[in-house]
């Protein structure tokens, strides 16, 4: 199983932040339930993701996932 | 083990006070416990301070003798505890530990937090690292995101809605406006708990506790010797602290806090007590969902019934089960090393019938629910009237 694919088990979006992450407001995270187990805290690129909903990673930064809706 | 009593309390007003600072707040409630508790400085034998960020707040760190000795104890042990928002909560269990075991007669336990020298995004910032900063908090979470999660997955598991999380806002506003201590004396309609400016879908601005400057203190002694000290003595019947993950994507289940209900269960069997004889709480309601899931952890309503329970007056001043008299978080303020002791403050004037317009007529048996971060630390403190 793919630590690369997972379903979204709970998510965000984020008007009001650190400094560090002002110049992305608004933005989505989430809880990822991995496909190979267990769960990470990533970054949702591109369309908004509802619980449930099937996501793959498309890149790290800086020890980050993000990921993206499988369509 | 032997009994212990509060026998004194104190608190400063909490809200914004920009010419006050963490020792001043502090020394106010202090001293003020220490009349109330008709106690001198001298007769105190350890004391506790409840603190999270005072070094990262105000530069200051060594908070407990700093704190101490500007209130003349002198030369007893003086220790700083920390556990995000339920550092005061924390102290209190460690200083009720000392006097239950014989170790100390007189414990003061103050907590203090200085929040509103930082602009709001800094704020934000020192408060994030109560979380995982190695992850959560590194992908871009702030706490309002994180509870924001639990209340999402809670709305998918239970059907909890906008509506369930507004009536909690609404309800602590309500008591807040009746408190001459509160920073946001206001009551708020239900459109505009619905309606607040977003901060991080589901919850808006309404769903979120204040940044505040304050300090509440109580004064534990051994029971058997509260007399001496005051006419109005409250029993502490039980208290227990429990621990759990850090990270939220950690736990199995975000729609309940593992730590609360360890904390709950073990406090409710010292106590000899079960949440139906609770007869008024004051829960931690940071954000407003963290009220709901308060309400089922502690058995006050079933799981996943929370919302309605709250949306159906259960929990309202002329509720079965009056939540956050004060105020809460919400509406009282949450100067977060403060937070734990001020909710015990709040209970004992219900049970001395000192709560003023706020008063309820039932108040013999009482509950605080401290928590930190997303539940990493929970204490849970049962009181009585003797």
């Amino acid at each position: 199983m793919s630590d690369a694919t997972g379903t979204i088990y709970t998510e965000t979006v984020i008007y009001s932040s650190t400094e560090a992450f002002a110049a992305d407001l608004p933005y989505q995270t989430a809880i990822v339930a991995l496909d190979s187990g267990g769960r990470v805290t990533g970054r949702i690129l591109g369309e908004r993701v509802r619980i449930d909903d099937r996501v793959s990673r498309v890149e790290m930064r800086d020890g980050v996932p993000f990921f993206r809706k499988i369509p | 083990m032997r009994p212990v009593a509060v026998i004194g309390i104190g608190k400063t007003p909490f809200g914004a006070f920009p010419d006050r600072d963490l020792r001043s707040l502090a020394v106010e409630a202090g001293e003020k416990c220490l009349r109330n508790g008709n106690t001198a400085p001298a007769q105190v034998d350890a004391f506790f301070l409840g603190n999270f960020a005072g070094p990262s707040f105000a530069g200051q760190n060594h908070l407990a003798p700093y704190v101490s000795t500007a209130l003349g104890i002198h030369g007893v042990p003086a220790t700083r505890v920390e556990a995000a928002c339920a550092s005061s909560g924390s102290a209190l269990f460690h200083a009720y530990n000392g006097v239950a075991s014989g170790v100390y007669d007189s414990v003061l336990v103050v907590g203090v937090e200085k929040m509103t020298c930082q602009p709001t995004p800094r704020v934000t910032e020192i408060l994030a690292g109560a979380g995982d900063c190695a992850g959560e908090i590194k992908a871009g979470s702030t706490f309002a995101s994180l509870f924001a999660m639990i209340a999402r997955r809670h709305m998918h598991q239970f059907g909890t809605t906008r509506e369930h999380l507004a009536a909690v806002a609404v309800k602590n506003h309500a008591n807040g406006a009746l408190n001459p201590d509160a920073q946001m004396r206001k009551a708020i309609t239900m459109e505009q708990a619905m309606a607040g400016r977003p901060i991080a879908d589901p919850l808006n601005l309404y769903d979120c506790s204040l940044i505040s400057d304050g300090a509440a203190a109580v004064l534990l002694a051994p029971a058997e010797r509260a007399g001496e000290f005051t006419d109005k003595p409250v029993r502490v019947l039980g208290i227990a602290q429990a621990s759990d993950f850090v990270a939220l994507d950690q736990k199995p289940d975000i729609t309940t806090f593992p730590a609360l209900r360890r904390a709950s269960a073990k406090a409710y069997q010292m106590a000899g007590v079960g949440p139906g004889d609770i007869q008024l709480a004051e829960l931690h309601d940071c954000f407003t969902i963290a009220e709901i899931v308060a309400i089922e952890d502690l058995g006050f309503a079933a799981r996943g019934e929370g919302g309605p329970f709250t949306l159906a007056g259960h929990t309202a001043r002329t509720g079965s089960i009056p939540i956050n008299t004060s105020g809460g978080l919400k509406s009282k303020g949450h100067p977060v090393g403060a937070t734990g002791v001020a909710q015990i403050c709040d209970l004992v004037l219900q049970m001395r019938c000192e709560a003023g317009a706020r008063q309820v007529p039932r108040h013999s048996l009482a509950l605080a629910q401290n928590l930190g971060g997303t539940g990493a630390t929970c204490v849970v403190t049962i009181l009585g009237t003797v």
